[in-house]
């Protein structure tokens, strides 16, 4: 049986919040009997995109996380809810009954994503429900999906196997892999949210004048053991990237042929920019 | 003939009230008889309009409330006779051959019913699944669905093409093939609407200030303080009609000046050149004259390199698409964001194109001191000048040129003129100075080496210089101090590597996409309904397939419009003209008052708020409470920015609760083929989505109500409604060749189909670096200001590219703000300059990603949930100020803190955002807020809104000219302590400016 997935590319995602928009534009002031309530105007995010700024000076990156609710299979939602009032579809989609859910917050409370909100005012839990209800009636795709201009989003109804088939050939993962509640919103380079990079620049001076080295030698070690190499570019640039987050001290080894090697101990939290390495000639 | 045809009218009218319910309504609106007839009454027919019923009679009605006269039956039976010939109708008004005599609103009333009978049959939208109508609508920021059920909107879309709409272009580049989406890339202002139309600070009825009387006491000092009342439309357009007639009797023509935002609701119809200005015409004003706004560095600097003046300066863009895609090596963005603004007008249709870049692995470079969103999104170098410096890293980048032969000298050697003297300066021979990569340092802070870098590769791969937010123009740097500066320096740096050469030109991928701009549909500045056939490109590109009655403003006088403060306190100002058509039209000197001319006491403001996109805008706060302005009216939608400063508010209706036409992006002659950024040209019928909200009225209707009220109704109508323009419109674009009317009204839009690339223009600049004659489809310059031959040669004086500019030689040899070559004086306001050491910040003001000028922000809309627009604190929505983590940990500021940003103009309160896409020393907030919110005393006090064009300065980029230098201020800036009074330092006027530096 063919179910609804989200995709999200972080490495897509540039903060325009067409998708964001096109949710309260849909679910502000409107009703959907057995599918949604009201959204309150403000304040909701039923999706929400999340910022990450990595590293310093002129080596900066900037990613966005699209975040909504992840359609578990194994919901933790589903799971408090009573009465129905929280439930899982056969096309996969997890629909909060607005009526049937009135008064339990736990069903807000249980989301580990954060992504179900509470109504104070209608005393119902609310989140983004896929779209289901313009689905039902012979939309192609969520609203979310059709407003991205860089197609950062993307639905697609599959069985599961078809898509465990692209997780692996996509290289996707789960916004939280800690958790597993079996989420049907995959994510795509992800690293770019929750990775640290080392970088720095390379520069060397010959006969007073001081210039981007390109080509030099970065090698990267991490307890004696090679973790990268990679050679500096034209502005003498380099950005090892996709490393782990706290991972601990690393090695970094500068070398270019006729000048003495440089190195730097790197204890590695969030990104580092090294700023400028110099080589000089020996003697 | 003429008896026949009178014979049928009213039958005409009662088969449409038998059709049509609303026509039905329509004629229960008023009772009155209307007789037709010649002159000499041996003609005639009456129709009596009695409680929604019709009757009519042969011969002369004794008591007429209305009569129609032609001179003779013979003219009456040719007017009448269709297919109307609107040009004999046209001739036949100026000459008095027919006349509408009576109440000019029952005229009026008559003849628009008449309209009405004709259209009662057509129907507009198409019925959905779910009991929804789908409409469209257009926008500044793209086409929408809008999807209506029971007079509510429920939801606005994305167009998505039919299947049977034409097929879209594609770009082979590279061994690849691209093709764009079939469907509109929206601007998130675009997606908004909803909000914006329910927005709670609509103008839902007429408005007087309580205590303006306007036969008494007038209290002009309290515009800003005191509240307002509730009135009729009836009395406000009484009292705005006769304030009118006042200004006129008391003081003579151009005591009124009209002033306006410099964008409106997208339409044809609607729009500030179009309807507001054959109003504004028909009555006599005085213009308040329009800068060149956003596009100040280009038109006063860049344009005396290399010509342009009809793109304000800007460049040809013809094909730069593919050539860029196909034959560059490189993309330097310089000042380059144009996936913040969408270039203007453009939506997201330019982001699938610079995404391109990416696939075929194009190296990028971005030069902003801002780590822009177009460098989030794509990638590359970044480099980091503090704002302003700019110019000074674009002569180091032609010093490495120099000394290292990285340019094309055989270009520079047949193609341009006057490089030898730019070459000296850059070298020092003039100043003992070299302008090396270590020279620029101190100014820019940009590593030495790092410029060597980018101008090594720069000088040896095929290079696209992306220069401003539309490629070749627009925004960014151009609206520093010394915008002038940086745009010369960039179109220098062309002329050194062989603009239009493969690969080698100017363009960020957002204009010239191959569409087919032989299609004739009209732009937003191409005339309108304006009637205008000076000031607008109506004479050469509308009139011949529209004719309409021509209006022509009877006063001449101008005032600039960044010195209207000025000439309201002062009453006097002085600035230059915007006069596109040729290179010398910007010599031309305004001054108000004009010779002989009244001075202006009353305003007429109109459309979208300007306390937040003009600079150093509490002179406008000091204006407005200016005793030498009697009146002011103000015809808004939303109650925000300088409208509460008004005596008397008119609301305006959206353009989702009227109707028009438009094409996404044409704005005319005033960009020309801005439709370019667009994937596939689109053209919507902007429905009448729901009933103008509250009591509010559309433009045109308003206006009209007023032209009644002075005996112009019939003049400024031509008998027609909105709905009446709109197809007239449609009926003289090439619209009907290939659609419709009917399957125009219910599907909404019109995709134009695309060309076959064999038929494709060449590409921007390859006829000047190939030396052969101009080959791209544009009448531009005139073909009078070539040198040699027609269409040989640029617009220059000498054809060529112009390192030494020849149109400054004869104008202003001299001028040490505008030397001939380009040459970096360090920015008029910056950390050195003496005075300003209190405020040590470097602000950046750039166009705001989210909104469009005021359009989209505050009004309680959508927007507000937008991190990155504004940010809740303490129940308010405040604007984002961000900072560098060093700045703010020297100040003691978080993420969330509210700060309070000033300077000797004003102070604002902002919610800081800390991050690292910022040098340390550079603030960076966006410009136009639609929110102006003084705490206190306008003028005296913190603004809450956002409005950080209150800090920006009054003086003009360079003094021969008319330009805003609002792209960056010093400022500093300081968690909010809770004291919300503000005393200005600054000299608020020029006269004041002038004051202060004699007693000195």
């Amino acid at each position: 049986m063919n179910k609804w997935n989200l995709i999200v590319d972080v490495a897509e995602c540039t903060n325009c919040s067409l998708c964001t928009l096109a949710v309260q534009d849909e679910h502000v002031g409107n009703e959907f009997p057995g599918y949604a309530a009201e959204m309150p105007k403000h304040g909701h995010h039923w999706i929400e995109i999340e910022r990450r700024e990595r590293g310093q000076g002129t080596m900066v990156d900037v990613a966005y996380v699209p975040t909504m609710c992840q359609h578990c299979d194994d919901a933790p939602c589903v799971a408090a809810a009573q009465n129905g009032g929280a439930y899982k579809r056969p096309d996969g989609i997890v629909i909060i009954d607005p009526e049937k859910s009135k008064g339990q917050k736990q069903i807000a409370e249980a989301c580990p994503y954060n992504a179900v909100y509470w109504n104070e005012e209608r005393d119902i839990p609310q989140h983004w429900l896929f779209d289901a209800h313009l689905l039902d009636t012979g939309w192609k795709e969520p609203r979310c999906v059709s407003v991205c201009p860089t197609k950062a989003l993307r639905a697609i109804k599959v069985d599961d196997a078809q898509m465990q088939e692209m997780v692996k050939v996509e290289e996707l993962e789960s916004l939280r892999p800690d958790l597993v509640t079996k989420p049907r919103v995959h994510y795509k380079n992800l690293w770019r949210y929750n990775s640290s990079f080392i970088a720095g620049t390379v520069s060397v001076e010959r006969g007073g004048i001081v210039d981007c080295l390109e080509d030099a030698q970065v090698a990267l070690k991490q307890e004696n053991k090679a973790i990268c190499t990679l050679q500096s570019d034209g502005y003498g640039d380099f950005k090892i990237d996709r490393l782990e987050v706290d991972s601990g001290v690393y090695l970094l080894e500068v070398s270019a042929p006729g000048y003495a090697s440089e190195t730097r101990e790197v204890t590695l939290g969030e990104s580092v920019n090294l700023g400028e390495i110099r080589l000089t000639s020996p003697g | 003939m003429f008896k026949l045809i009178l014979w049928a009218l009213p039958w005409v009218l009662r088969i449409a009230r038998w059709r049509s319910p609303e026509f039905r309504e329509r004629l229960t609106e008023r009772n009155m008889v209307v007789q037709i007839r010649t002159a000499d009454s041996s003609a005639g027919r009456y129709i009596v309009f009695q409680d929604g019923g019709i009757r009519s009679g042969a011969g002369i009605y004794d008591n007429s409330t209305v009569e129609l006269i032609f001179k003779t039956a013979a003219i009456g039976a040719k007017l009448l006779m269709p297919p109307i010939d609107q040009l004999e109708q046209i001739d036949a008004l100026k000459n008095f051959l027919v006349r509408l005599e009576g109440p000019d609103d029952d005229g009026v009333w008559f003849a628009q019913t008449v309209m009405a009978g004709m259209s009662a049959g057509w129907r507009v939208g198409r019925k959905m699944p779910d009991g929804t109508t789908r409409l469209c609508t257009m926008t500044n920021g793209g086409p929408l669905f809008v999807y209506v059920r029971e007079g509510k909107i429920i939801r606005t879309t994305p167009i998505e093409f039919d299947t049977d709409d034409p097929e879209s272009w594609s770009i082979e580049a590279r061994g690849k093939v691209f093709t764009p989406p079939r469907s509109g890339a929206l601007s998130p202002h675009a997606m908004n609407w909803k909000s914006m139309v329910y927005a709670p600070n609509r103008l839902q009825y007429p408005m007087k200030r309580v205590d303006f009387d306007p036969n008494g006491e007038r209290n002009v000092q309290n515009r800003g303080v005191s509240g307002y009342e509730r009135i009729s439309w009836d009395e406000a357009l009484d009292i705005v009609s006769s304030e009118i007639q006042r200004m006129k009797r008391d003081y003579g023509t151009g005591a009124i000046a009209s002033s306006n935002g410099s964008h409106h609701n997208w339409g044809n119809i609607g729009y500030y050149l179009s309807a507001k200005l054959r109003f504004m015409n028909a009555v006599g004003t005085t213009e308040v004259h329009h800068n060149p706004d956003s596009w100040e560095g280009w038109y006063w600097g860049a344009l005396h390199h290399w010509g342009g003046s009809l793109r304000v300066g800007g460049g040809e863009l013809f094909g730069t698409i593919e050539d860029c895609l196909e034959n560059a090596e490189m993309v330097v963005f310089w000042s380059s964001n144009p996936e913040a603004t969408g270039g203007v007008y453009g939506g997201q249709e330019g982001t699938v194109r610079r995404r391109w870049l990416r696939d075929l692995d194009i190296e990028l470079v971005h030069i902003d001191p801002y780590y822009n969103d177009t460098a989030q999104f794509l990638g590359g170098k970044w480099i980091s000048p503090r704002p302003t410096t700019s110019p000074a890293l674009a002569l180091a980048i032609a010093h490495v040129w120099i000394t290292e032969g990285l340019y094309d000298k055989e270009y520079v050697e047949a193609r341009t003129k006057g490089f030898d003297a730019w070459r000296d300066y850059i070298l020092g021979v003039e100043d003992g100075v070299a302008k090396s990569p270590e020279w620029q340092g101190s100014e820019t802070g940009v590593p030495a080496k790092d410029v060597r870098a980018l101008a090594r590769k720069w000088g040896s791969k095929r290079t696209y210089l992306a220069v401003g937010g539309m490629g070749n123009t627009f925004g960014g740097a151009c609206r520093n101090t010394n915008g002038t500066q940086w745009t010369r320096t960039m179109v220098c740096l062309m002329g050194m590597q062989g603009l239009g050469k493969p690969g080698v030109n100017v363009g960020n991928l957002q204009l010239g996409v191959p569409l087919d701009f032989s299609f004739y549909f009209p732009g937003y500045a191409d005339g309108g309904i304006s009637g205008d056939l000076n000031n607008t490109a109506l004479a050469t590109a509308l009139y011949q397939r529209m004719p309409q009655l021509p209006t022509m403003n009877p006063s001449t006088q101008l005032i600039p419009r960044l010195r209207l403060p000025e000439a309201i306190i002062d009453g006097h100002a002085e600035g230059f003209l915007w006069d596109a058509r040729t290179m010398e039209g910007q010599f031309s000197k305004i001054v108000y008052p004009k010779q002989g001319h009244a001075k202006v006491h009353m305003l007429y403001r109109y459309g979208t708020a300007i306390l937040g996109t003009l600079n150093d805008a509490n002179r406008y706060v000091a204006m407005y409470r200016s005793p030498n302005l009697e009146f002011v009216v103000n015809q808004s939608i939303w109650n925000e920015g300088d409208v509460e400063f008004s005596d008397v508010i008119l609301p305006a209706c959206t353009n989702l609760e009227r109707e028009d036409i438009g094409e996404w992006a044409n704005a005319g002659g005033y960009g020309a083929h801005f439709n370019s950024q667009i994937n596939h040209r689109i053209i919507a019928y902007q429905a009448k989505c729901i009933e103008p909200v509250g009591e509010s009225r559309s433009d045109y209707d308003i206006f009209s109500a007023l032209a009644c009220r002075l005996g112009l109704g019939s003049y400024y109508t031509e008998g027609m409604r909105e709905l009446d323009w709109v197809k007239r419109m449609f009926d003289a674009s090439d619209l009907p060749k290939h659609i419709s009317w009917k399957k125009f009204l219910e599907r909404g839009y019109f995709v134009v189909p695309s060309e076959k690339p064999e038929h494709r223009p060449p590409t921007a600049y390859r006829w000047f670096a190939e030396g052969r004659k101009k080959d791209l489809p544009e009448a531009m310059p005139l073909p009078g200001d070539y040198t040699e031959q027609f269409l040989e040669g640029l617009q220059t004086q000498s054809g060529k590219f112009e390192f030494e500019s020849s149109s400054l030689k004869r104008y202003a040899p001299d001028d040490p703000e505008r030397p001939l070559i380009v040459k970096y004086t360090p920015s008029w306001e910056s950390s050195n300059t003496p005075g300003l050491e209190g405020y040590p910040l470097q602000l950046m003001t750039p166009h705001s990603r989210y909104s469009f000028h005021t359009q989209g922000d505050g009004k309680d809309s959508f927007l507000n949930d937008i991190a990155d627009h504004r940010m809740l604190v303490d129940d308010h929505y405040y604007w984002v100020l961000r900072l560098n983590p060093q700045d703010a940990a020297a100040r003691g500021i978080k993420t969330g803190d509210l700060v309070k940003v000033f300077n000797g103009r004003g102070a604002v309160l902002c919610a800081a955002l800390l991050t690292e896409r910022l040098r340390a020393g550079v603030a960076q907030g966006y410009e136009s807020s639609a929110v102006y919110e003084p705490m206190g005393e306008p003028g005296r006090s913190v603004d809450r809104g956002g409005c950080l064009n209150l800090l920006s300065p009054r003086r003009s980029q360079i003094k021969n000219s008319h330009s805003m230098a609002n792209g960056t201020a010093m400022v500093e800036v300081v968690v909010w302590d809770g004291d919300i009074s503000f005393e200005r330092t600054e000299p608020l006027t020029d006269r004041q400016a002038v004051a202060a530096e004699a007693v000195e």
